[in-house]
């Protein structure tokens, strides 16, 4: 059957990530002073044909281990909804 | 000796390579497209700078997964010389041929200019017609240079001297002033333990003529052509 996922992709907590520094001082700008600290990411959808809900997550983590994510600076979790 | 120099699609610096490897230095060189499967019988292969793919996903990202890139690391596998510059240092990375990573400049700038980069060592095939420590001006060219690699394997690269280029600021030492993008250790450039694959992001085949501002690029590739002679004569006396 066709079933969906979610794959979030982040940098791992040692790297540091530039974009993220960026936008956190873009939002004290417009006065977002109660802002720590942002950490950019990035966002996938996958449609893919499963067996099951198992099947789809081992498929879909796959993926993301060989493709979506680079394993050096990057991690990720995979959501079968 | 002949130079293959793979075409990815969005490589944009692979006619300079070419150009830099036939006319300037002299040698044979070919263009190979990324959707080949084999080298033809190529003596050192060139992955150039550029945009593979649109650096959709992450730089170099897609392109490590072309059909070429088997026969590249099969040739490296062997021994054989491998450049990657700039994209081509990314897609490097991207396929484990050469260890850490690239993440976005530190200060989010696409950076373009001439920086002074530093020869580390002169043992690879890339660097054999250098002296150790000689500056090199070069340009770059690059939004994501910032080399990162976890603090271990930083380690591992410096006890085993396979740092090869180093950004250095006007003094010839590395500073902080003289680092463009945020890279750790201000490394510029690297290789893989048997020290044949050699990545950096500056562009040495854009400085090998007077007329474009620098021509300190040129000694990368005659180090090429001088290690595969160096090679020939060996294999001739051991013959």
């Amino acid at each position: 059957m066709t079933m969906r996922a979610r794959v979030y992709v982040t940098l791992k907590p040692s790297v540091f990530d530039p974009q993220g520094r960026v936008v956190a001082d873009a939002l004290h700008t417009l006065g977002y002073g109660d802002v720590r600290d942002v950490r950019q990411g990035k966002f996938f959808e996958v449609e893919l044909e499963a067996d099951d809900r198992a099947a789809a997550e081992a498929r879909v983590a796959e993926m993301a281990g060989t493709l979506l994510a680079n394993p050096v600076i990057e991690s990720y979790r995979v959501e079968v909804l | 000796m002949k130079f293959a120099v793979i075409v990815f699609p969005g490589s944009n610096s692979d006619y300079d390579a070419f150009h830099a490897a036939s006319a300037v230095v002299g040698e044979q060189a070919s263009l190979v497209w990324h959707k080949d499967t084999s080298l033809g019988g190529a003596d050192a292969v060139i992955l150039p700078g550029g945009f593979a793919h649109g650096d959709y996903l992450r730089t170099g990202a897609i392109a490590r997964f072309s059909p070429i890139m088997a026969a590249v690391s099969a040739f490296a596998e062997r021994g054989g010389p491998v450049l990657g510059i700039c994209n081509g240092f990314q897609v490097l990375l991207e396929a484990g041929l050469l260890p850490g990573a690239m993440v976005r400049n530190r200060r989010i700038k696409f950076v373009s200019r001439i920086v002074p980069v530093r020869v580390e060592v002169t043992d690879t095939p890339f660097t054999s017609a250098c002296s150790e420590g000689q500056i090199l001006h070069l340009p770059i060219a690059h939004g994501e240079g910032n080399y990162f690699a976890e603090p271990e394997v930083v380690e591992t690269l410096e006890r085993e001297r396979r740092v090869v280029f180093r950004y250095v600021g006007v003094d010839g030492q590395p500073s902080e002033a003289g680092n463009p993008n945020g890279s750790v250790h201000n490394i510029a450039g690297i290789c893989n333990d048997a020290r044949n694959v050699v990545g950096l992001m500056p562009h040495p085949e854009r400085a090998s003529e007077p007329g474009m501002g620098s021509a300190d690029g040129r000694v990368v590739l005659e180090s090429a052509v001088r290690a595969f002679s160096e090679r020939v004569a060996a294999g001739r006396a051991s013959a």
